[in-house]
């Protein structure tokens, strides 16, 4: 994964370049560009300067919605959809067209994540931690060949938030997955991470490798 | 026809009674409405003489031109009190949307309805040909002013799930089925009461003028089915043109949600 040139009203990244099945953290304070680079790496919204490079081809070459289903990204308010804890799980699949998973393998899930929940449990009644774990699994369940992290741990506490960040490290590495997350958190950046973006008012300050 | 009772013009005016007794009310309620009620009931008395000197006009001049005319005036009509009704702000290419939509969908409803259900010759015959699209684009207004007020309203409170869908590789299609769906459901759903209610509830008011004409109730009934159903059928087309369409302007050609300024 690779990235060059690229301009926007709020950020402002002369060269930048994220490894494949690389853990990279994105560290920076509220409002520096965290978000917006991670949206731009998803293509939901649009650089106006430059390009951006995925596996060497320019985004702009890309279907919008094929990139997303290999760059996939998850918000830092996580999205609970109407129905149960199992249609929250499978809707990733289903947006992405791809066949859907079975119980055995949702439960699996859940317990990766840490959630003692029954599938059918109606996913609007989940407390906040919980339906952000909700997400994180419907986005690991999708098995992009990136992730892209925007806060997944911000609504957990600092235990779950370490099993959970360290559960999908393991995951991570073991799948040569690129995993390209933005933490407020310099504890969780520094202790798992292969690469550590510093950005501040939409600059990279520290782009080096750890 | 010997059976129909001319109204004098004392007789009309006898029946404004009914406004001064709500003036009256309103005024002993101290319910600040007299302006409201008087500006309504004379803009009905005028704009109702018009339309019968003008209908009047147009049934003893009978032309292909006029009927034209005056289906544009409708149309255009329609389109404008849609946009204007709607508190949201609409976007350029939704008020094409809004436009392309109606006049597609209630005139595909309307030739049809003419020429295959009543088949009427000439096809421009003022007589049935106004007073049928009137209803039909009368309705087909109403719905897309409920669909456009929940497809605008769905777009910008359910903003956040669409994006996630959006994030997950969805398609805008996918991303919005819901709205869509509860957009077309909320307005088609005053028709499809309107037919339930029918005849027990309420008797409609073309059924009742055909009657009071002096019209055989049968005969009458079957004209107010049938016009129903092309009331359904102008309804629909427009109401699942314009959310199949609207819901595409709110996405760029890069499949993102267009920020609205």
């Amino acid at each position: 994964m690779f990235k060059e040139v690229k301009y926007k009203d709020i950020l402002n990244i002369k060269h930048l370049s994220i490894k494949k099945n690389n853990i990279t953290c994105i560290v920076g304070e509220s409002g520096s560009g965290k978000t917006t680079l991670l949206r731009l790496l998803n293509r939901l919204i649009s650089h106006d300067h430059g390009e951006i490079f995925y596996h060497d081809q320019p985004l702009s070459q890309i279907d919008p919605v094929k990139l997303r289903r290999a760059v996939t990204m998850l918000p830092q308010t996580p999205a609970t959809f109407s129905g149960s804890i199992k249609d929250n799980l499978l809707i990733g699949l289903e947006f992405a067209e791809r066949p859907l998973a079975s119980d055995n393998e949702l439960y699996e899930l859940l317990k990766r994540v840490k959630l003692n929940k029954e599938l059918d449990q109606d996913a609007a009644k989940l407390s906040g931690g919980e339906k952000q774990r909700v997400a994180l699994a419907r986005v690991v369940l999708m098995n992009p060949e990136v992730l892209l992290l925007d806060e997944p741990s911000s609504a957990l506490d600092e235990d779950t938030e370490h099993i959970i960040i360290e559960e999908l490290v393991n995951y991570t590495r073991k799948r040569g997955k690129t995993l390209i997350m933005a933490t407020h958190s310099k504890k969780v950046a520094s202790q798992f991470s292969d690469q550590m973006i510093e950005i501040k008012d939409g600059k990279i300050i520290n782009g080096k490798g750890v | 026809m010997d059976r129909v009772v001319e109204l004098q013009l004392w007789q009309m005016a006898a029946a404004y009674i009914f406004v001064v007794m709500l003036l009256f009310i309103a005024r002993i309620r101290g319910i600040s409405r007299e302006k409201e009620i008087l500006i309504s009931s004379i803009r009905m008395t005028v704009q109702l003489i018009l339309v019968g000197y003008i209908l009047d006009y147009l049934f003893n001049n009978i032309n292909p031109l006029n009927t034209i005319v005056v289906i544009v005036v409708m149309e255009a009509f329609a389109i404008h009190n849609i946009i204007k009704r709607t508190k949201e702000k609409l976007s350029k290419p939704l008020k094409k949307i809004i436009a392309l939509s109606m006049t597609f969908g209630t005139l595909a409803s309307l030739i049809y309805f003419l020429l295959a259900v009543i088949n009427i010759s000439p096809w421009y015959d003022p007589r049935y040909f106004i007073p049928i699209a009137g209803m039909l684009i009368g309705n087909s207004m109403t719905g897309i002013s409920l669909g456009v007020t929940r497809l605008v309203d769905g777009m910008d409170s359910e903003k956040h799930l669409i994006e996630s869908a959006l994030m997950l590789g969805a398609t805008p299609k996918m991303a919005t089925k819901q709205i869509v769906d509860n957009a077309f459901d909320s307005a088609i759903l005053p028709t499809i009461n309107s037919m339930v209610g029918m005849g027990i509830v309420f008797l409609p008011g073309m059924m009742t003028g055909q009657i009071l004409s002096g019209i055989s109730p049968v005969t009458a009934v079957s004209y107010q089915i049938a016009i129903m159903l092309g009331i359904l059928g102008s309804v629909s087309i427009t109401v699942i043109l314009f959310v199949q369409l609207g819901y595409k302007t709110f996405f760029n050609e890069e499949k993102q949600l267009i920020e609205n300024e």
